[in-house]
């Protein structure tokens, strides 16, 4: 397929809403991708294999915390534009959004955030460029949806504190030079660390065997008697809304990158259905084919527009965690879903690598369950709605 | 080492193409505009040009104020600062003759256009700029290097390529080669382009040399029918019968 002429559907005319500047951030992120990302992709998905080089080359393109004021290396651009770039991003790859996500709002948003100026200096430049690479440490082997019950801790020892626990499934943990680790400490409040490669007692061995985001790197962070100077810790910030926060922000950016995964899905289906013959005529001539691919768009269509106006709340700092949670739930299955009815379009050829769609189905597999699963967020909703907790 | 760099805001090559105003006038509706290729690459190499050694580039289009955005896309990618001439670009004397009008006392070392547009395909506008101010013009520029204040080029010709030195100032059109692929702007540089200087010179007076009669599309082509490599028979029939060409 040639992806250089690709334009993403609009079909309620959103663009109507974004600015020559957001057009021009979409089309820099779109040419990347497809000159850079879609060739080596589905190869290094096949070898499980995480193609390190792209690191540089995101953050010479500004992909690393967009939102990020210019004086801290960030391009100092607008959510809608963030959210813009993941979607860019994501029509290529879930795993390289992740990477993407994680940096930025994971790691780069809390140290400016709840970091002071010098934690600003010395890590957010490097982090933007690319030099650094971080990674986020909430989840734990025995806390998942529930991380308010987490065991990693720290014990403050006058100079230093020291941190024992360990955290698991963590994009970019094994090639992380630096991670925001989340503990308690000895009065049970959660507490923001920031936690460099190389201390004494800290290791992050990585998670093989993946049948998802094969192409972003997983691991854990073991910490067995792990010294940190004090000057590491996050200090405007304590308890969980610190992470949640985090998180918060990652999913407004997932809501927005799981589009482009469908957008790519619906872009190759439509193709081969117009293309593809059968009883001697195009597959795209038959009204379940249709119905599939109206239905697909319309679906694309509602959360086009759901990313919008969230972006344009978070704009006026009035997203709400819960908008972004039904935002984040009903965007990713409509992802989902779409790579699911596009790879029946495709018949076999859906399941081939010489197409996207089999590998946006995989990847949104773990984008459903990470950063609050598709129930969690439910839950989410349910609370709001009604004002009664359902989860313990 | 100051470069100029002569952009023109066309149609994206997926456009679809019409014509307003008894076919005299291409209609601009729902179509998005961007750099020109050729030119997209001079001002790539423009710009490692001027990193490798130092200086300013300006980047010129002549058009209305709809070609701002694809002019602000050049300030994102690294040019210095933008002249608009607010005018409707018409033939390529009448654009000729702004650029030069702008460029004639600010001392260019270097001017690039593209080798041709790829709208309207004219391949003068470089050369005409050159004539008017009186410096040499290089065309099919596929490569060019700078040493102190020359010009190491290549040119593209008939089965080969030319190796040439030419002293600044002079007018160069760039074509593919020139750099390998167009610079995509990062992100800081489109943050950064909002606060660069974009102005807007008023044209001068200057009587169109042509005037455009009509414009026609072409034909449309007919459906493109698929034979299995082993049915040869049938290829025959076809052309036999029906494309009545043999
Ligand atoms: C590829 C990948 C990358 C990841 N990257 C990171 C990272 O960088 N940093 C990080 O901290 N974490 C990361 N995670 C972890 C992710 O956030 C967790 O997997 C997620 O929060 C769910 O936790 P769990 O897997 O322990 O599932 P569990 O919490 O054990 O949930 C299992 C099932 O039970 C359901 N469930 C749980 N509680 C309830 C309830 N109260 N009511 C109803 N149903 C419930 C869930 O919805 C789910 O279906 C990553 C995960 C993956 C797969």
């Amino acid at each position: 397929m040639n992806y250089n002429n690709y334009k993403s559907v609009d079909y309620f005319n959103l663009d109507d809403f974004y600015s020559s500047e957001h057009k021009l951030i979409r089309q820099s992120i779109r040419d990347w991708v497809n000159r850079s990302l879609k060739p080596i992709i589905d190869e290094a998905n096949h070898k499980h294999e995480f193609p390190k080089q792209i690191i540089k080359q995101l953050g010479a393109l500004g992909a690393f915390g967009p939102y990020i004021p210019l004086k801290y290396g960030g391009a100092g651009l607008d959510y809608i534009s963030y959210g813009l770039i993941m979607q860019e991003l994501e029509r290529g790859d879930s795993g390289i959004r992740s990477v993407a996500s994680v940096q930025s709002s994971l790691v780069m948003y809390p140290i400016f955030e709840f970091g002071n100026e010098e934690q600003r200096q010395k890590y957010l430049p490097k982090l933007a460029s690319g030099e650094l690479v971080g990674a986020f440490g909430l989840t734990e082997p025995n806390h998942g949806s529930d991380p308010g019950a987490m065991e990693t801790n720290i014990v403050d020892k006058g100079d230093y504190y020291l941190l024992n626990g360990a955290k698991m499934w963590i994009t970019n943990s094994p090639i992380a030079d630096i991670a925001i680790v989340w503990a308690k400490d000895e009065q049970q409040i959660v507490r923001g660390l920031i936690v460099e490669k190389g201390m004494s007692g800290f290791s992050a061995p990585e998670t093989h065997n993946k049948w998802s985001l094969r192409a972003s790197i997983t691991g854990e962070l073991v910490f067995e008697n792990v010294k940190i100077p004090k000057e590491n810790i996050l200090p405007n910030i304590k308890g969980l809304k610190g992470p949640m926060k985090c998180l918060n922000s990652a999913r407004y950016g997932i809501a927005w990158g799981v589009i482009g995964a469908a957008m790519d899905c619906y872009d190759t289906a439509l193709n081969y259905a117009l293309e593809r013959k059968q009883f001697n005529k195009p597959i795209a001539s038959f009204q379940l084919q249709q119905k599939k691919l109206a239905e697909i768009l319309t679906d694309i269509t509602k959360a086009q527009l759901m990313a919008w106006r969230i972006g344009t709340l978070k704009n006026d700092n009035r997203a709400t965690p819960s908008q972004i949670s039904m935002i984040k739930r009903n965007n990713v299955q409509m992802a989902l879903n779409t790579a699911r009815e596009s790879r029946q379009i495709l018949g076999a050829m859906g399941i081939s690598g010489d197409y996207p769609i089999m590998r946006h189905m995989i990847n949104l597999e773990s984008v459903i369950t990470y950063e609050g699963t598709h129930d969690i967020h439910l839950l989410i909703t349910g609370f709001d709605i009604t004002k009664i907790s359902s989860f313990k | 080492m100051k470069i100029l760099v002569c952009i023109s805001n066309v149609p994206d090559t997926t456009a679809k193409i019409s014509f307003v105003e008894d076919n005299k006038v291409y209609n601009k509706n729902n179509v998005q505009f961007i750099i020109s290729p050729y030119e997209e690459l001079a001002l790539t190499r423009a710009l490692e040009l001027k990193e490798a050694a130092s200086g300013t580039i300006t980047v010129l289009t002549v058009g209305l104020q709809d070609a701002e955005p694809t002019m602000r896309k050049a300030l994102a990618m690294g040019a210095d600062d933008a002249i608009r001439v607010n005018t409707e670009a018409k033939d390529a004397m009448f654009v000729a003759k702004q650029i030069a009008e702008v460029a004639k006392n600010k001392n260019y070392d270097i001017i690039f256009t593209g080798k041709e547009s790829i709208d309207y395909n004219g391949s003068q506008v470089g050369e005409m700029v050159a004539e008017l101010l009186d410096i040499p013009s290089i065309t099919s520029v596929s490569g060019i290097d700078v040493e102190g204040t020359t010009g190491k080029i290549q040119r593209e010709i008939d089965g080969g390529y030319e190796q040439i030195e030419c002293e600044f100032p002079f007018v160069g059109s760039g074509q593919k080669g020139i750099a390998p692929e167009p610079r995509i702007p990062a992100m800081r540089g489109i943050m950064m382009a909002r606060k660069k200087p974009l102005n807007i010179v008023e044209p001068v007076e200057f009587t169109d040399l042509t005037q455009v009669i009509t414009h026609t599309l072409p034909e449309a082509k007919s459906a493109c029918t698929m034979i299995e490599p082993d049915n040869v028979g049938e290829l025959v029939r076809l052309l036999h019968e029906e494309a009545k060409a043999i």
